[in-house]
């Protein structure tokens, strides 16, 4: 076997396998097991994720090869295995060092609970999951990987399971994104059905032909559309599901009723880049689908914006940091609507890194606080948490993309993108995305100053033990720290400039690669900070960062005010733009009354009463009848035989 | 290979079994007759080892052939023998036989012989039908399997039972009636008794389409297809958890085997012609099922109407293949098809096996099946809980479980017959994870609210071996299908030919 596949199997393997044993014997081993074996085994796969890194970066190793056959049935052949290549790597090595990092950070954040076993034996799980998700080779895995992620997703939402609103919490998770790959799996048939293979290679070299044959779908005698559009439109439907685009964004939010390291790595680092993962894997088929990008673009950059602005009126610590990861998806999906895979790969890794970060010392603070969330019963805890204090700026300030840190880059670049591209919708897109610069950078300063400045408003029972967390929770901290400021420069030239890092395995157009070059002052990182000045995202976010000074540090009754004067905007943030309301009303309430009527109208009186039980009847008064007519009187029997001689005369003789 | 009667023994050792157990009536005998049962069980089962083991599957001939003098008066042979599509299902009711003899170890408490009995003499019967070769022998095991059933139901089940039984009787034999007009009809033209010589006669349409619905209507009853379905929740609710299972696990695979051994090759024009008429009613039972479902409050008979709604996926995937062939004029892409429809039989027969089993654990510690009486199960239960949660997650079609697999296949088939059938199959992603899981959050997950729910005890013994032994073939299926799909391949490929040779063009002859 190829080494790179032997690695990424090896790499996939050993979080399963301490996932699997801890999971058996969780109730018998003591914590230090239970955390000892998943974090090696997640050590283990990160170093050989460094590894791994190196041989295909540095080497410029590239293997694809199936490990065993699934299944094989007629012409169709499913297989496991693995594609690795420089995407592969770098998600590889993202998804173990995040994964890594939380693992030994809910060392600390899970000390004491009931389910600390099982807790671990599920990220490990959840980390097993992806890196097959990222490896695949094929749809069929791939698929493997989506819904394994989803299920582990769903079993950490609801980790407690005690409480109802985490119970709904994952069961709206699963469901929702059921919805997604719901369109997901059609266009998996849909690739089956067009190319003949679920292989990614195969695939991949056909799409040319199937689009320059224009080969339609008769959708109805009249409606055709074309194949790869609909497959790649489907199959993007399962990214809005889990990749967690408007309109199937709702249950996102409520993921944070998880532990939070769980919203850290599944909820905003990892599971949620997986449609941005699969589009830009998929990109020698978005290529030829213009129609699928443009509505892709156009998904994209409206999470990205009004997503962003419900963060404002959030006072949960987690769920501003939840809305931000929804706004920050829209950005890195709005960056695939205009070919800017690499772009959107780009802003996924410093995402991961800073969103990490900002939901990682948000837990912190919730450590110190008693898991008390509520951000206006914070305030001023920079004093007590001075190490979370400073990890939280670096996160919000690479998030609200100010430069040196490393969202400054990755947003700049895909702002700047979609500013150039031709098309349909990119103006709206660019509109979106720009406002949305200010909006970030509001909505993150807003939480952070109501956090850490501002007047203490903590209870004095809990004051009196607030105290920075233990050393298991801040290193992890002060580790992600280091990748959010520094990790945007040095990937800036591969990813954004001359976006060769990720070389054959991202594939763009030549007549869409051209609105990729960046303006010409974009001609290094060094130079890019030194532009950033000119830049409107960039005043806009400065903007944004004063303007939530000046609302929450120095007139702090504004809000009120605002909130006040402008209560029907107000109500309708609340209420989330009504997404959920609708949710409930129209798909809760809908699906159980007809639930109710099927089974009560449908099935009990219909079919059982009507149909079945109506046939018994029928045949016991068929039988009461021709019992009557057995009367045992000769002239009845004498009668019936009259007319029916009769009848049969009348018949012979026509 | 050993000249031993393999099926035969598969056949009348239980049933011999079945009698022994009987003598060891009374109570006080309850334990005699629980090592009958597992000692014949056991015997089977590894009687099945061979079976397997030396099971050809490169050819699509029936194996382990069996031919002796019955009533050669009417022709009647005692013919048994297996393909690629009938061996996994005699293994699978073995195996499901010895699956419900260890779970009722400790379960079931009155009148053990006669259940053990009954369990054992069913299986006797269950193997009969899928071996049989002549459709008389064929029709007396697929009567005859009624019996113990509505026995089981009589006897065992709960408050309702009187009228859960006979509604089963009633329907079942119904739909069979006409089933026995048709073998006698295709035995005119035919001249033998035997299912295979029905695959050469030449059948005019008109023809066709009465045997056609002859045959329907057994098979339907017992899939159990819309609007012919009524009779499953009544009698899962009221069956005890054994019955439930075999219900589940084997009687209801019978009617897609019917399909696939009388409709398809014995009438493939008429299957043609009406296979829009499947297909809708697949659809219904898939997606509509899937609301009632959604509404129930008794965990069995959600769980029956959810395998209403999977059924509708091995009848889907039955009649699409004339969608498919049709459409790309190329056999090879409908093997997909009804290899799909196979494994999702098998598929269905552990996952929801296992349901009906854990609510037959539930049931014993609380003495109620509606959801609402529990909650919080996982707090005093969290082995139990988390085997449940594989088992739902295979209902629910999740990659990995063998749930997914058949789904899978049959939805991708489904593609290639039209775009919208997929998209109308597929919905059941979203259906099936709405009803399964919910009744799961109400049921296991939250506080406990019943104060009864705070007594259980774990699970453990024979309940768990069950549960383990069914959960690694849930696994094993997901994980690597392969051989199991390399068993069928031979003869799905020769039901395939003939059901598209038409059998009009020789007619008159």
């Amino acid at each position: 076997m190829n080494t790179l596949i032997l690695l990424s199997l090896i790499i996939c393997i050993a979080p399963m396998i301490a996932a699997i044993i801890i999971g058996l014997v969780s109730k018998r081993v003591g914590n230090t097991i239970a955390h000892s074996v998943t974090t090696v085994s997640v050590g283990i796969a990160f170093i050989l994720a460094c590894y791994l890194a190196k041989l295909v970066f540095i080497d410029n190793q590239v293997a694809n090869a199936n490990v065993y056959t699934w299944a094989l049935s007629g012409a169709f052949q499913f297989s496991v295995g693995f594609l690795v290549d420089k995407l592969t790597a770098l998600m590889m090595l993202t998804v173990t060092f995040v994964s890594l990092l939380v693992h030994v950070y809910s060392i600390g954040y899970m000390r004491g609970d009931a389910g600390y076993a099982r807790f671990f034996s599920y990220i490990s799980l959840f980390t097993f999951a992806m890196l097959m998700l990222v490896g695949a080779n094929n749809f069929l895995q791939l698929f493997f990987g989506w819904e394994g992620v989803g299920l582990v997703s769903y079993l950490l939402i609801g980790f407690w399971y005690q409480r109802e609103s985490a119970n709904q919490g994952s069961l709206k998770a699963f469901i929702v994104n059921r919805i997604g790959d719901f369109g997901f799996i059609l266009g998996i048939a849909g690739i089956l059905s067009y190319f003949g293979s679920l292989d990614y290679a195969t695939v991949f070299q056909a799409v040319p032909a199937v689009a320059a044959n224009n080969t339609m779908l008769g959708l109805t005698q009249h409606w055709q559309v074309g194949v790869i559009s609909l497959i790649a439109i489907l199959l993007f439907i399962g990214a809005m599901g889990k990749s967690a685009q408007v309109p199937l964004h709702v249950w996102l939010p409520e993921s944070m009723e998880g532990p939070t390291p769980i919203s850290a790595l599944i909820h905003a680092a990892t599971m949620v880049t997986a449609g941005i993962y699969m589009v830009a894997r998929l990109s020698p088929l978005y290529e030829y689908a213009p129609a699928a990008l443009s509505f892709i673009l156009v998904i994209g950059a409206t999470g990205a914006l009004f997503t962003g602005i419900l963060a404002i009126v959030q006072n949960d610590i987690k769920r501003v940091v939840a809305y931000s990861t929804l706004s920050q998806l829209g950005y890195m999906v709005a960056a695939l609507g205009v070919s800017g895979y690499s772009l959107g790969i780009f802003h996924l890794v410093t995402h991961a890194c800073f969103k990490a970060l900002l939901f990682l010392a948000a837990g912190s603070v919730i450590i110190a606080m008693h898991h008390e969330q509520d951000m206006r019963k914070m305030g001023g805890l920079w004093r007590y948490l001075p190490v979370t204090y400073i990890c939280f700026l670096i996160g919000a300030l690479s998030l609200s993309a100010i430069p040196p840190f490393a969202g400054f880059f990755s947003k700049d670049a895909i702002i700047d993108i979609i500013r150039n591209s031709q098309m349909p919708g990119s103006s709206y897109a660019y509109a979106c995305v720009l406002a949305g610069s200010f909006v970030t950078a509001f909505y993150v300063f807003r939480a952070f100053f109501m956090t850490f400045h501002t007047d203490c408003r903590v209870d004095a029972t809990v004051r009196e033990h607030l105290h920075e967390s233990p050393g298991v929770v801040y290193w992890p901290l002060i580790i992600l720290a280091i990748p959010s400021v520094i990790i945007g420069g040095l990937l800036v030239n591969g990813l954004a400039l001359q976006g060769d890092l990720l070389g054959s395995a991202i594939t763009v157009l030549p007549t869409h690669s051209a609105a990729l070059r960046l303006e010409d002052d974009y001609s290094g990182a060094w130079a890019m900070l030194a532009h950033a000045y000119l830049t409107p995202a960039f005043w806009l976010a400065c903007f944004g960062i004063v303007v939530a000074w000046f609302c929450y540090m120095s007139q702090p009754h504004i809000p009120a005010w605002a909130a006040k004067r402008f209560s029907l905007l107000y109500r309708i943030l609340v209420d989330k733009y009504g997404f959920d309301s609708f949710n409930d009303w129209f798909f809760v309430r809908g699906t159980r009354n007809l639930a109710r009527f099927a089974y009560r109208i449908g099935d009990v009186k219909l079919v059982d009463d009507f149909m079945v039980n109506g046939s018994g009847r029928l045949i016991s008064w068929l039988s009461s009848v021709t019992r009557r007519v057995q009367s045992g009187y000769l002239y009845h029997y004498a009668l019936i035989m009259i007319v029916g001689l009769l009848l049969l005369m009348i018949w012979l003789a026509k | 290979m050993s000249q031993l009667p393999l099926l035969s023994l598969l056949i009348w050792l239980p049933m011999l079994g079945g009698v022994l157990a009987l003598f060891a009536h009374g109570d006080a005998h309850a334990n005699k007759a629980r090592w009958i049962a597992i000692i014949t069980s056991v015997v089977c089962l590894s009687l099945c080892v061979p079976l397997w083991m030396h099971f050809d599957i490169s050819t699509a001939a029936m194996q382990f052939t069996e031919h002796d003098a019955w009533i050669p008066q009417y022709g009647m042979v005692y013919s048994l023998g297996v393909d690629g599509i009938a061996m996994p299902m005699v293994v699978l009711s073995t195996f499901t036989t010895l699956v419900v003899v260890l779970a009722s170890w400790q379960a079931i408490k009155v009148r053990v012989a006669q259940y053990m009995a009954t369990f054992l003499i069913m299986q006797g019967m269950m193997v009969g039908v899928f071996c049989a070769l002549d459709s008389v022998l064929f029709y007396i095991f697929w009567e005859a399997m009624l019996i113990p059933m509505y026995l089981c139901i009589g006897m065992w089940g709960m408050e309702n039972r009187t009228y859960a039984s006979i509604k089963f009787f009633i329907y079942t034999f119904f739909g069979s009636a006409l089933m026995l007009v048709a073998i006698l009809y295709l035995r005119i033209q035919s001249g033998s008794f035997s299912i295979m010589s029905f695959y050469n006669v030449p059948l005019s349409m008109p023809v066709q389409i009465l045997i056609f619905f002859a045959f329907f209507l057994a098979f339907a009853v017992k899939v159990p297809m819309w609007p012919f379905h009524t009779w499953l929740p009544d009698a899962h609710t009221e069956a005890p958890a054994g019955g439930s299972v075999v219900l589940a696990a084997l009687m209801l695979k019978m009617g897609v085997y019917g399909f696939f051994r009388f409709n398809l090759p014995i009438v493939p024009d008429a299957s043609n012609a009406l296979s829009w008429m499947m297909i809708v009613l697949s659809l219904i039972a898939i997606i509509y099922i899937a609301f009632v479902a959604i509404g129930q409050t008794d965990m069995k008979r959600l769980i029956a109407y959810s395998s209403i709604a999977h059924m509708g996926f091995a009848t889907l995937a039955c009649f699409i293949i004339y969608l498919v062939v049709n459409r790309l004029d190329n056999i090879q892409d409908a093997y997909m098809s009804l290899e799909g429809a196979m494994v999702q039989m098998i598929s269905h027969a552990f996952s929801t096996g296992a349901m009906f089993f854990g609510v037959g654990i539930l049931y014993e510690r609380l003495h109620s099946r509606y959801i609402h009486d529990f909650g919080g199960v996982v707090n005093t239960m969290p082995v139990f809980a988390a085997l449940f949660m594989l088992f739902a997650m295979s209902n629910v079609g999740l990659p990995g479980t063998s749930g997914f697999v058949g789904e899978f296949m049959i939805i991708l088939s489904a593609f290639q017959a039209s775009f919208w059938i997929a998209f109308l199959a597929a919905t059941t992603m979203i259906f099936a994870s709405v009803y399964t899981l919910w009744m799961y959050k109400r049921v296991f997950f939250g506080k406990i609210t019943n104060p009864a729910v705070s007594e259980f005890k774990e699970i453990h013994g024979s309940e768990y071996a069950v549960l383990v032994i069914l959960a690694v073939f849930v696994i094993g299926i997901g994980i690597y299908p392969l051989p199991l799909l390399n068993v069928f391949h031979a003869s799905v490929g020769h039901l395939l030919t003939l059901s598209q040779v038409s059998k009009l063009g020789v007619v008159l002859s």
